[in-house]
Formats: structure tokens, sequence, C-alpha cells
């Protein structure tokens, strides 16, 4: 535990230090939201959904914010990589696998600690929490998405020796996730045959849960999300943690 | 003398590159060691199967008595490293960057913190120690980055070209640095470097390896002598007619290289005009002519047959399959 809380120590500290990242990832949920959410308010008419766009966005882009962090904080252990700070991590007498979670640990928590500022944000445009019990949800989920997403990040970067493969992985992967992960519109609204694409999207469920927690609804039972997302989670950190097993210096 | 490390036809390869190429030698407890050779040589590849990084194709070694492959966690705890590029956290100070390598190593809180004001002292840099490294010099970093190596008191210390890029004053203090350490801590310090002067200054010993082969192991002292005597470097449009003029009993040793011819002999500042004379009589032209006392360099010189920056040269090919081959 104490190699886990070291690792995740120095991700905070990084974190705390750098205000450019921190207000840069606020940055763009806060004018999806704002662009999307006020312009399309009027024009939008949600069925079954009380009708409010902003409010039916917001929990899309909490998802959206703690997602992005992530994974690039996943990413980020490819910096380490070409900065040779990695090296002196792995000679050091300690498992890979504590490595691998202690940077996992530190992503989420970065990632969490974002969404949570969007969160707090929208409840100056509309959000309204339902319930004390509703927020804790959502922060289930947030903290399920930050997990599983940085663990992805860290497979990649396992595989990738520097940044050059990055735009691809973000333009290819990672906003197609999101797009496709009902955060921007209601599943039910879409053409049939997207819809199955939208159900094996991991995020879908993750943007469902943290729906049902803020806004009291989802279209998908939470009960499943919280399943499927938290499958994910094992899923990505155990292939997270084989890979970086594998990382040659 | 107790043996710190014992390497046995130690090899390893990439691919079709033999890196390193079956070496075995020991190292003593409490040595200053020097890999000497030019990039390219196998020096880092030897220190990365040393510090359990990279394992061998084949071969073994021990490091304070603990085998490489059988307990890589138990070598590790035992040695320090600073390795050839940078590793440090630029975007956390001084104190941060150790107190993040002693609790990887799980030093106790309170030993942390002697240890650390302790090794900051040391190497000059406690002043400094609240501050961001990403605003320390070179020279600086290097200091930070060894100061690190330290903190959890390991028998053994690598150092991968501990001097490369800084200049030659750093290089100086530095170097004053590792002699202190070596003397005050009793440790045993494993250096690499392609600076034939630093091997000089430094080392007890010193193995010189090319082309992954060990072609030269002793003490500066011994191999600078095994060249027998002073140097005396003649250039001329033509070198085979020195060779030929200068057959006398007191020349010890005559090599060619391109237009020198490097003739080793003892007191040699008492031969130059009997050299001048005799290349003279045989209508042998001299453009240059100089004395030196043996360098390393010359010893490197006179085991490969070329210097060391022509050497690195014929690596430079080497080295892009080399790197190619270490990214798989």
């Amino acid at each position: 535990m104490d190699i886990i809380y070291t690792i995740w120590l120095r991700n905070m500290k990084r974190y705390i230090r750098s205000k450019s990242r921190i207000i840069g990832s606020i940055s763009m949920p806060l004018f999806f939201l704002l662009f999307l959410g006020f312009g399309l308010n009027s024009v939008v008419q949600l069925p079954n959904m009380g009708g409010n766009y902003i409010v039916f966005l917001i929990p899309g882009m909490v998802a959206m914010s703690v997602m992005f962090t992530s994974v690039f904080s996943g990413i980020q252990v490819i910096w380490d990589k070409q900065f040779g700070f990695l090296k002196e991590t792995l000679v050091a007498p300690v498992s890979r696998l504590e490595i691998m979670l202690g940077q996992t640990a530190g992503g989420a928590t970065t990632a969490v600690i974002q969404g949570f500022l969007i969160l707090v944000l929208s409840l100056f445009i509309g959000l309204k929490v339902s319930s004390v019990a509703g927020f804790f949800i959502a922060l289930v989920f947030m903290v399920l998405i930050g997990i599983s997403f940085t663990a992805f990040g860290i497979a990649i970067a396992s595989r990738m020796d520097d940044m050059t493969g990055f735009q691809l992985i973000m333009n290819f992967v990672i906003f197609p996730i999101f797009g496709l992960s009902g955060a921007l519109f209601p599943i039910s609204s879409l053409p049939a045959w997207i819809a199955p694409i939208i159900l094996l999207d991991p995020l879908t469920y993750g943007v469902e849960g943290i729906r049902y927690g803020l806004t009291g609804a989802s279209q998908i039972n939470p009960v499943v999300c919280f399943a499927v997302i938290g499958g994910f989670t094992l899923v990505m950190t155990v292939a997270g943690a084989y890979l970086f097993r594998k990382i040659a210096i | 003398m107790t043996v710190a490390l014992h390497i046995q036809n130690l090899t390893r390869r990439f691919n079709e590159l033999v890196a390193v190429d079956n070496i075995s030698f020991d190292i003593n407890k409490g040595e200053i060691f020097g890999l000497l050779g030019p990039n390219g040589a196998g020096k880092t590849t030897t220190l990365s199967m040393l510090s359990t990084m990279l394992t061998p194709t084949s071969g073994s070694a021990t490091v304070n008595g603990i085998d490489i492959g059988e307990d890589p966690d138990g070598v590790r705890r035992s040695i320090g490293i600073v390795f050839q590029d940078q590793s440090l956290d630029e975007e956390l100070t001084a104190w941060e960057n150790m107190d993040f390598h002693g609790r990887l190593y799980r030093i106790p809180a309170e030993m942390r913190k002697l240890r650390i004001m302790e090794l900051l002292n040391l190497v000059e840099l406690y002043d400094r120690r609240d501050d961001i490294v990403k605003t320390f010099s070179g020279g600086m970093r290097r200091r930070l980055e060894i100061a690190r190596g330290l903190l959890h008191h390991p028998l053994v210390l690598f150092l991968d070209e501990p001097t490369l890029g800084l200049d030659p004053q750093t290089r100086n203090h530095l170097w004053n640095y590792i002699a202190t350490l070596a003397r005050e801590k009793g440790i045993t310090i494993i250096l690499t470097t392609h600076y034939m002067e630093e091997a000089d200054r430094l080392c007890s010993r010193v193995a010189i390896i090319d082309h992954g082969k060990i072609i030269a192991i002793d003490t500066p002292e011994r191999l600078k002598d095994g060249l027998g005597g002073d140097l005396v470097t003649i250039r001329s449009p033509d070198p085979s007619g020195v060779a030929a003029a200068l057959n006398e009993p007191w020349i010890v040793k005559s090599e060619t290289h391109n237009d020198d011819v490097v003739v080793s002999l003892k007191n040699a500042d008492l031969y130059v005009s009997a050299i001048v004379t005799l290349l003279n009589n045989q209508k042998v032209p001299i453009t240059s002519i100089s004395i030196h006392k043996p360098t390393l360099e010359d010893v490197f010189l006179s085991f490969t047959g070329k210097t060391i920056r022509e050497q690195e040269a014929d690596h430079k090919e080497t080295m892009r399959t080399y790197k190619k081959m270490m990214r798989h």
C-alpha cells in the first residue's frame, strides 16, 4: 500500500502544480455545456426527460471530463518513459503491479476531481442534485470511469514509445467512445442500427449511471450500468497491469 | 579483499548484434571501477544487466553475493544507479525527488528525513531543496541524482557516464564528489565513461571494453606502464621510412597509425636529438615530433589500433541498428 500511496502522492503533487492543465481540461466540457446546452436547449425536445436539454447534458459532460482526464493521466506514462523518470521507478525493488496501481489511483483521483469541478459548476446552470444518495451514486460511477480509463491509458502507453501516436488514439478511439456514449443525446432517439454500437460502448453505462445519480432518471437500469462499468474497470485494470509489466526500458 | 561483483561469461545479444560478448571479471569491495570504451562498446548494456534491468542472454553475475538472475529484487535493494539519461521528475522539488525515492525503498520517515538532509548537504543542494528541479542546471541535476542514488545506502553504486554533457569545471567538481564518496562511505563504485581522463583521475582499476569484449583490465598506472615508458609521436609523409629507421635497442615499441609513428621508450627527453639525427641520416622527412606521458587514450590506441574517436565513428552505424533493436 505504501508504494501505491507514494506513486499516488507524486501524481497529486504534479496535478496541483499544473494549473494550466486543470483549467485546460475543465474548459472543454464547460464550453460544450454552455454552447451546446444553451444553444440547443430551446430547439431540442427530449421525450420523457422533462424537456430540459442542459440538465440532460450535464451528466454527460461530467463523464466526459472524468474520461478525458483519466485517459490523459494514463498516457502520461509515456512522458515518464521519455523523460527517464520511469526508469527510476522501475529499478526500485517494488513490483510493477504496485507502480501500475499507484498510477491508476493517481489518474483516477485527478479525473474525479476534474469531474467534480464540472459538477459544481453545473449547479450554477440549472443542475439540481436529486438527493444525497444520488450524489454518491454519481460519485461511484465517476470513480469507476476514472479507474477504468486511466488503466486503459496506461495500457496504451505501455505499447507506445512516444507521443506521435497520441493524436491517432485521441481521434479514433477516445473521441468515438465519447461520441457514442449517449452523453450528448438520448439513446432512444437514435436510429435503430446505432443502438447496438452504443450499448457496446462501456462509457454509455458510466454516463447513464451518473445521469441516474444526478437526475434520478436513466434509460438503462443503474444496476446494469454498475455491473457493466464495474466489469469494464476490472478488465481494464488487469489489461493495464499486464501490459505495464511488459514494458522494457 | 572481498569481492563485490563477480561476473562470469556474461553475454547479451540483440538479434545479430553481440552487445556484450562473454565478459568475466571481479570487482573488489570499495573500488572505483571504470568501464572504459567508446559509445556503443557495450558499457551501458553491461550496467543494465548488472542492475537487473536487462536479462543476460547467457552467463551470470553476482552483486554483493546476490545472483542477478535468482533474486533481482535483492540486487536492486543493494545497489544505487545514476542513469546516463536524466531520471528526475522535473515538476517536483529536489526534496520531493529524494523523498519519493526514499519511500520507494521503504526507508522509515524519520530516517528518510535525516538522510535526505545529510545527502543534500553533501552535494551542496540543501539550500535549493524546495526548488523545482526544472530550474536546476545540468551539474546540479547530476549531483541530485547521485545523492538520490545513495539514499538507501547501497553497497554498490553504478554511475553511467556521470559527467556526460557537463562543462569541464562542473566535471572536476563532480569527480571530487565521487572520490570523496568512495573514501568516506566505503561503497563500491562502478562507472562507465568514454572520457579517458575521467577514468584516469578516478578509477582504482579500469576495464577497457570494445565491441562488447574486455580488451584490457588493470590499474590505470599499470596499463600506461605497459606501453613501455614515454611516447614520442613522429608525423611524417613517409611513416614506414620512420618505422624502419628507428630500429634501436632503446626503443621499446613502435606502432604506426595513419601518418603518425608512435614509439615508446624510457626517458624520451634524452633521446629526441638521437631520433632526429637518425631520421636525418636516413633522409626521412619529419613533419612534427612530440613527446608525452602515456594516457589511457594511448592504451586504448595501442590495444585497438584506433583512437577512441575513430572507434566511435565506426560505432555510429552499429549504434543505429542497436537502438532500433532496443526498441523491440
